[in-house]
């Protein structure tokens, strides 16, 4: 069992928890994950880490609800316990100095680009993070990416904060700026926002990574249940990613992939909630939607 | 008893549950033999002054010599002696192809049935684990320290033979739960789990650690078990990996699954049980498996189970090639399961909405023998056909997989990602051993385990008189 040292919610939905998890944290490195599992009848989903610290032995995770799991997730308090927890799996960032980095994180995707964010700042990058979030209420991280970041940018849908409109929008403007000479672009989030991402960039010749978040049973390789395409050819997100270059994932064929138990999530929330009705998960993929048509047009 | 007497005994048959029954339920399906049956099969036994069967049985078992203790219904000394050499009889009992082993050899098998030796062996594997406590006795301790990777047959088989020594043993397992394929792979109605886990908390009440949650290359590496964590030496038995997809268009459609997956999905996590498990798999009507091993028949007749009908399996070879269990195949057929042989998947189509529709396959002949020395399957031009299906499963086999050789510098893999080994079981690494499909690229459970065992010897020579295994010589040598 794997201690919650603390938890707190950052958002609507999206919780932030420290967990105990000593071997993970000393291995950690920007781009891991982890699989957990709750309860000795939950189902192993991939999460990744949001930050680790090797001297006290605890890694973060930033948890959205988006379904049964991650909801009962998400009830655990601080002194309660993750049933498993193992990794750090996958590859890491490959690191390098491209001059000016972007990182570009929607929802719980800006997790991800944190530690990326260090990593890039040490590697003497100049460092900028476009987040993203329906409103203000839904921007996370900022102050903690501003720590590694020579820029933040907030962006909204509403225009409550920061930037009025949708990251993709932010960040054709930094590619469009002389001044700003993007040299690559690491970004995570929905599947549709990645997308979009790749599309935005694509057409400056940037190069553009993106961790993927493909369905994962086992997370080593075993089950072949992350497998996207990339470039044309089959690759495991578990054990070849979860990065890989934008620019050549079928990202069609992945958000269609995801949605391979879509019927019996629905059931297992239902079951979870007491049939309460939820409607963030459908939510989000409006808005997803909405982002990827946005982009479409510019 | 005469040998002529024997000889006239015919070969108790294995209750078995009723085919209609069991294609919807997960029970196991052999039953075990009846106290009276074990011993009137013990007694078909000829006791052979030089036992062919042993020879065919890779720990080495003392075949006659348990089977007359059984036959003398002193069922205390064949357990002992069954377990002096097998530490997990109840599997092996249950999932050996005994055919090709110990039975092929056996004197009787010239003319009629052999001795139902894997029926033998379960009997009294399962009478130990219900009927007496463990009575195994600790050695004095050595104080060296042994981690091994992977808990499935060879890494438990090796761990049980090195506690038996006295040396402390670590087994680290990337899953939440132990036993590696026995429990992820082969499903209930073949190997029931609690059978595993009785085996694997008899090794836990030996003094053997194990801790779930760590991989082996991600977690730690090698060089940080030997170097920080303080073993003496290393076993890395962390299985076949990667399942290999056939490369044929569509199988990015949903509804198309590994058989590890599948498997994964019903037997590690209980997916078939929506009421006690969180974790989801797709069921249809219509489901094709493709392969003609143990994993495809464990997955057709999981997914025959799941409420498939019919669940077909389709083979590009005919059935005297499939390397399945005998067993196994004549279990599947019974169970109502369809066989396409001889048969090809080239495609798998989908709908508009990206399901698996059905799966186009063309129909195959046998030509001259290939370097397996089974002849080669020929596809029939102009022969493809369609069968409807929503889930399309391939069980065509696995490749190496890379973490943990990718993260251990100096770890001599072949051209296939295969850890290579001289005939001590040691790498090129002094004090790291292997054994199992890692090494085998893909065979069965008691191979992986008749390498725990040999690969025990061995790590017991280096720990006890510093032999570090010929290739780890050599390249010191060379190194020199």
């Amino acid at each position: 069992m794997f201690r919650i040292c603390s938890a707190e919610w950052l958002a609507p939905k999206v919780r932030r928890f420290e967990v105990e998890a000593p071997r993970v944290a000393k291995h950690h490195k920007a781009g891991h994950f982890v699989i957990v599992r709750v309860g000795e009848s939950g189902e192993r989903i991939p999460l990744t880490i949001a930050r680790s610290d090797a001297a006290r032995g605890v890694i973060t995770l930033v948890v959205q609800v988006v379904g049964a799991t991650t909801e009962a997730l998400c009830a655990l308090e601080k002194g309660e316990a993750i049933t498993n927890v193992v990794g750090p799996l996958g590859k890491p960032t490959d690191i390098e100095d491209f001059g000016h980095a972007v990182l570009v994180g929607g929802g719980v995707g800006t997790a991800v680009i944190y530690p990326q964010a260090e990593a890039l700042k040490a590697a003497g990058n100049k460092v900028s993070a476009v987040i993203g979030g329906r409103s203000k209420e839904y921007v996370i991280f900022e102050k903690e990416l501003a720590q590694y970041c020579d820029a933040v940018y907030p962006c909204t849908d509403d225009g409550s904060y920061g930037y009025h409109g949708f990251v993709t929008g932010k960040l054709k403007e930094l590619l469009e700026d002389p001044n700003e000479k993007v040299g690559a672009v690491l970004t995570a989030g929905p599947v549709p926002m990645m997308r979009a991402i790749a599309e935005v960039t694509r057409p400056f010749d940037v190069e553009t990574i993106a961790s993927l978040n493909p369905i994962m049973v086992d997370g080593t390789g075993m089950c072949g249940g992350c497998r996207v395409t990339v470039g044309g050819e089959m690759k495991f997100a578990c054990v070849d990613g979860p990065e890989f270059d934008a620019h050549a994932v079928d990202f069609g064929e992945l958000a269609d992939r995801l949605t391979s138990y879509r019927k019996q999530e629905g059931l297992a929330w239902n079951r979870a909630r007491d049939s309460q009705a939820c409607d963030s998960g459908e939510e989000s993929r409006c808005r997803a939607r909405a982002m990827e048509e946005a982009a479409a047009k510019q | 008893m005469k040998p002529s007497e024997r000889m006239k005994i015919p070969r108790q048959e294995m209750p078995e549950l009723d085919a209609g029954v069991r294609a919807t339920n997960f029970a196991e399906v052999n039953r075990g033999f009846a106290p009276a049956a074990a011993c009137t099969e013990a007694e078909r036994c000829l006791q052979c002054k030089d036992a062919k069967c042993i020879a065919g049985c890779p720990v080495g078992i003392n075949i006659p010599g348990f089977v007359e203790a059984l036959a003398n219904d002193d069922l205390n000394t064949a357990a002992d002696i069954l377990l002096a050499d097998n530490m997990l009889p109840g599997v092996t009992g249950r999932v050996c192809p005994q055919e090709t082993q110990c039975e092929e050899l056996c004197v009787r098998a010239k003319k009629g049935w052999s001795v139902g030796i894997g029926h033998m062996e379960r009997y009294v594997a399962d009478w130990a684990r219900m009927n007496r406590p463990d009575l195994f006795e600790p050695p004095p301790p050595t104080g060296k320290k042994v981690a091994i990777v992977g808990s499935g047959p060879a890494g438990l088989t090796c761990a049980g033979e090195l506690s038996k020594r006295g040396h402390a043993v670590t087994v680290f397992e990337a899953l939440h739960k132990p036993g590696g394929v026995l429990v992820y792979g082969i499903p209930e109605f073949r190997l029931p789990n609690e059978v595993v886990e009785a085996e694997v908390e008899t090794l836990r009440t030996r003094g053997v650690e194990i801790i779930c949650d760590v991989v082996i290359g991600q977690t730690y590496t090698i060089p940080e078990l030997m170097d920080e964590e303080g073993f003496d030496a290393v076993f890395i038995a962390n299985g076949a990996g990667l399942p290999i997809f056939q490369n044929i268009p569509g199988e990015q459609l949903k509804g198309v699954y590994s058989a590890n997956e599948f498997l994964t999905r019903v037997n590690l996590m209980g997916a078939h049980d929506a009421t006690a498990s969180d974790t989801p798999v797709i069921r249809a009507s219509e489901i094709v498996v493709c392969g003609g091993g143990n994993t495809a028949m464990d997955g057709v007749r999981t997914a025959r189970r799941l409420g498939a009908n019919p669940a077909t399996l389709v083979y590009r070879r005919s059935r005297e090639e499939m390397p399945a269990r005998a067993e196994e195949v004549k279990h599947a057929e019974e169970e109502g399961v369809v066989f396409q042989m001889l048969t090809n998947p080239v495609e798998i189509l989908g709908d508009e909405s990206g399901w698996v529709r059905a799966v186009r396959c063309i129909r195959m002949e046998l030509g001259e023998p290939d370097a397996s020395g089974r002849r080669r399957p020929v596809p029939i031009e102009g022969s493809e056909f369609e069968i409807p299906c929503r889930v399309f499963i391939e069980a065509i086999g696995t490749r190496a997989n890379p973490l943990l050789t990718q993260t251990t510098p100096g770890l001599e893999v072949n051209k296939w990602g295969n850890i290579v080994i001289d005939e001590n079981n040691a790498t090129s690494i002094a004090g790291v051993f292997a054994g199992g499909d890692i090494v085998r690229g893909g065979a069965t459970v008691i191979l992986a385990m008749g390498d725990g065992k040999n690969t025990a010897h061995s790590i017991h020579d280096h720990l006890m008189n510093g032999i570090a295994g010929a290739a780890a010589a050599v390249a010191a040598e060379s190194a020199t």
